[in-house]
């Protein structure tokens, strides 16, 4: 790793070196250059935004963050070494975990259970003593239990924790999402779009969650999000996307000020 | 010294009870709250080491004598053991509503002159600090949940667990202090300080003595035989004197279990689990859970919906006489045995009140088809009248005398007489000490004697003692031809229909009577979507021309019923509008404890008061309102007037003396 010294954020939070690097990535589907030759970095402790108009690229680089794109051209690199192409299960074992941009929680299970689903890849006892909910397997669920309920503490969600997902709100599967992504105590945390559809208020209640679970747990956070001053009141770093192409990186009032930016939102005169 | 031989068995203060209690009670728990999914509980034993150890970090911290100590956040053993804590180094807790906003807290803080604080949360500390530069004597704050308190200065900012870690290591240096400071409370001493919620005015700090509490505690445990075994729900508000006297005066002397709930979000759910053997809430609570239930059933399947019918009319014939011991056919016993394996117990059960033994309400006028329909499940559901001077009691209902329009007979120590004008005074052992920094209102309230002014109008009824209460002093008036106003009187009968949330009766000094009505979203709203009618906001639901029509129909109902009194048949509706907001304690139209502010209504829509005495049919109106986070908004409506149909009555002329 070439810089670890990291910096200071405005509200006086130690960010650390990088933990994340995306080398010269480009993405190709057949002709359609989805991601055209873009390099950033993720450093830990920090709040970074992806932004950009409809069909930038955004989540198709999120996508490649967690594996389930390999790449055409550029590396990724985490915590210092090169990271191989790898399926999203083995990804996610690494320490990356995420929500997605359209909910994709199991609508007919509980809120607990589906919590429950992101302390998997942190269970190992067997097929049959899980059968029996004996041996290994039980003392596994008691330990992973104890986390999901501080989980579901820390989100406000004890109220629903039986509920069927199916029967929630919307607003609220979004926080059961989170939920299930925090529960797998990631290194680095992807959240797609995670105000989407939501009112004011909701926004809020998400907006202090996400600062909460930066500040209460370390974790990294890297997250896509068209509202605009949502992305600038949270994040600490801003990447700015365009037609694939990276326009702008910063801080949020460095992108701000930059005319690309400003021109790829507002539209110039071709 | 005589007064230190004093005290109930000899036990002089909260903290003498406790440590009775962890010698006594050493193994029993004393707390529970759930926390993570799970029920945690602390005994009486580790209570009273939670407690020693805050107090000594207290001390630690610098809290004098005679400093007040404000407490602010939802009901948990943390601030229970605050006030406890507080009382232990001889100062004096001031528990706050922790839904009030900053500018509330503000007048209370600067009036009490707290040094400290104990705040539950993130959300209590920011208010507390929104506030601080205007609180001159305010020094420390303690924070129970450390969530989110990272970035904050911490000069003066402490977490709960580390005060209580710097008490235990300075242990050998204050412990002798703590136990000269325990040892010199009082009898007479401060307990606790509450102000009331005021519907007129500021709030007042009330300080109740050791005395008040105790005594007040001691006779009501007795009259209601509890036990050491019981447990209650702790989920009212800590500021309000029924949660100090239940969950700590109770329960330290007769030595019960305080449970607390997860969230305010999840209290359904924790009642159901703990279930509570004595359990305490506001009219609205009940009414609330039948509603809900009333909807369910709607939605299920004909033949349940035909048993439920079937056995709840038959238990509201016969269930109240079985509780009052009255005599009751074999059959009829028997269809009720059966209703109870079907119906009654599954209900009581959902409702988290199948081990209830005694409960109460109190603080508003309880519909009787409310009342009779707990009562017909078998709940021993009763009635008390009290007030935060009073320590509570005032009166209450003896088991075998429960009635749904009197509050009971005075309660054990307690004397009441009606004044010249119907105002009710009562003398007890519970009386409060004073009004904090406010001879004049103490004076105007407590007599040399020792009575104290209710401010509520009502009379004693014959053969049986028992008091009923007409309508608060000051709000029972004369209308224009001299019929007596009570405007109370009406509000509760619209109010006991499940789809008018409340009601607000102006009338004072004209010549007919005309209505504010606020619908009930959730009755009104399943109502709708039954009707097929479709709406997008609270407002378009309040002024859609079929719920006007509903409520109407209300109203004309309330106003023949209203005509059967002759005394204030004067007092029906003519004329009344359903508001296109609900009243909220944000905005100032209610009390904390949710009583309507009669006087600030009035004024605040006076636009509306005047067109319905003006005659026009409909009327334009804007209305700034409060949203949660403090912002203000507004909106505008356009509110159509209705008239409602009286019934005529023929007044018997009063002869002119």
């Amino acid at each position: 790793m070439k810089d670890t010294e990291g910096y200071v954020t405005a509200d006086g939070r130690q960010i650390g070196g990088v933990l994340m690097e995306m080398r010269d990535i480009t993405l190709k589907f057949g002709g359609v250059v989805a991601i055209n030759d873009i390099s950033f970095d993720i450093r830990e402790g920090e709040i970074r935004a992806i932004i950009g108009p409809n069909g930038a690229g955004k989540s198709s680089m999120l996508n490649i963050i967690s594996g389930f794109y390999t790449p055409s051209v550029g590396e990724v690199w985490y915590k210092g070494s090169k990271r191989p192409p790898m399926k999203p299960y083995e990804v996610a074992r690494q320490g990356v975990a995420r929500t997605f941009q359209n909910i994709a929680l199991f609508e007919g299970m509980t809120v607990l259970d589906n919590v429950m689903t992101g302390r998997l890849t942190h269970m190992h006892a067997g097929v049959f003593s899980q059968a029996l909910w004996w041996g290994k397997a039980r003392d596994e669920e008691m330990e992973n239990r104890e986390k999901v309920e501080k989980v579901i503490d820390f989100l406000e969600i004890q109220a629903i924790r039986k509920t069927p997902v199916g029967r929630l709100p919307y607003g609220l599967k979004k926080r059961v999402e989170l939920a299930r992504a925090l529960a797998a105590e990631p290194s680095i945390l992807l959240l797609d779009e995670p105000m989407a559809g939501m009112n004011v208020e909701e926004k809020e209640d998400m907006s202090r969650f996400i600062l909460d679970v930066n500040d209460e747990f370390g974790t990294t956070i890297a997250l896509i999000e068209h509202d605009m001053g949502v992305v600038m009141d949270l994040s600490d770093r801003v990447v700015v996307m365009d037609y694939g192409k990276k326009i702008g990186d910063g801080t949020p009032d460095e992108v701000r000020n930059n005319q690309d930016v400003i021109d790829a939102y507002l539209g110039v005169p071709h | 010294m005589a007064y230190m031989s004093e005290g109930a068995e000899g036990l002089r203060s909260v903290p003498a009870l406790l440590q009775r209690n962890a010698t006594r009670y050493a193994d029993s728990p004393a707390y529970r709250e759930k926390e993570y999914g799970i029920w945690q509980s602390w005994t009486w034993a580790e209570t009273a080491q939670e407690i020693e150890a805050l107090a000594l970090g207290l001390l630690n911290l610098g809290v004098n004598k005679g400093d007040h100590i404000a407490i602010i956040g939802r009901n948990r053993p943390y601030l229970y053991w605050s006030m406890v804590a507080a009382q232990s180094v001889g100062a004096v807790p001031v528990p706050l509503y922790q839904d009030a906003v900053a500018e509330e807290m503000e007048y209370v803080l600067g009036h009490c002159g707290a040094r400290f604080v104990i705040a539950a949360d993130q959300e209590q500390v920011d208010k507390v600090i929104e506030i601080q530069d205007d609180l001159h004597q305010f020094e420390h704050m303690i924070y129970v949940d450390p969530r989110g308190m990272r970035k904050y200065d911490h000069s003066r900012l402490h977490e709960y667990s580390h005060v209580q870690n710097q008490g235990r290591a300075a242990y050998d240096e204050y412990i002798k202090e703590l136990d000269a400071r325990r040892g010199a409370l009082g009898y007479d001493d401060t307990c606790v300080m509450l102000y009331t919620s005021g519907t007129t005015g500021k709030p007042k700090g009330v300080v109740l003595s050791n005395r008040n509490i105790i005594e007040a505690a001691k006779s009501s445990s007795e009259f209601d035989s509890l036990r050491q075994s019981d447990s209650v729900l702790a989920y009212l508000p800590m500021a309000w004197v029924g949660d100090f006297i239940f969950s700590i005066g109770q329960a330290y002397w007769t030595g019960f279990c305080v449970n607390c709930p997860e969230a305010s979000s999840t209290m359904y759910e924790n009642l159901h689990e703990i279930g509570p053997t004595y359990f305490f809430a506001p009219p609205r609570y009940f009414e609330e859970r039948i509603t809900a239930l009333v909807i369910r059933m709607e939605d299920a399947g004909r033949f349940k919906k035909w048993l439920f019918d079937t056995f709840m009319a038959h238990a509201r014939e016969v269930g109240p006489k079985l509780l009052d011991g009255k005599p009751v056919g074999f059959m009829d016993r028997l269809k009720y045995a059966l209703g109870e394996v079907l119906i009654y117990g599954p209900v009581r059960n959902r409702a988290g009140m199948s081990r209830v033994r005694v409960a109460y309400t109190a603080g508003e006028a309880i519909g009787p088809e409310i009342f009779d329909f707990w009562r017909a499940l078998g709940i021993n559901l009763k009635q008390l009248y009290g007030q935060t001077e009073a320590s509570v009691f005032i009166t209450v209902q003896p088991d075998g005398e429960v009635r749904s329009d009197t509050v009971g007979v005075p309660a054990p120590g307690v004397e009441i007489r009606i004044g010249e004008s119907g105002e009710v005074y009562y003398r007890s052992p519970g009386t409060f000490v004073e009004y904090y920094k406010n001879p004049e209102s103490t004076a105007d309230t407590k007599d040399a004697e020792g009575w104290v002014a209710t401010g509520d109008a009502g009379f004693i009824e014959e053969g049986t003692g028992h008091l009923r209460i007409i309508d608060r002093a000051k709000d029972v008036g004369n209308m224009a031809d001299g019929g007596l106003f009570a405007p109370k009187y009406v509000e509760n009968k619209l109010k006991f229909y499940p789809n008018i949330l409340e009601a607000v009766v102006f009338g004072a000094g004209r010549d007919m009577c005309c209505a504010f009505i606020n619908i009930d979203l959730t009755a009104v709203g399943n109502w709708a979507e039954r009707n097929n009618i479709a709406y997008a906001s609270y407002q378009e639901l309040a002024g859609h021309p079929k719920v006007l029509e509903m409520i109407q129909g209300h109203v004309e109902e309330t106003n023949a019923s209203v005509a059967e009194d002759d005394m204030l048949s004067g007092c029906q509706v003519h004329r009344f509008l359903v508001l296109h907001k609900e009243l909220d304690a944000d905005d100032g139209e209610l009390t904390r404890t949710r009583k309507v502010r009669r006087k600030i209504i009035g004024e605040k829509f006076e636009d509306l008061v005047t067109a319905l005495y003006d005659g026009s049919d409909d009327v334009y109106t804007e209305t700034e309102v409060t949203y949660e986070d403090g912002r203000k908004g507004k909106i505008t409506a356009t509110l159509k007037i209705r008239d409602a149909k009286v019934v005529p009555v023929t007044r018997a002329k009063v002869a002119a003396e």
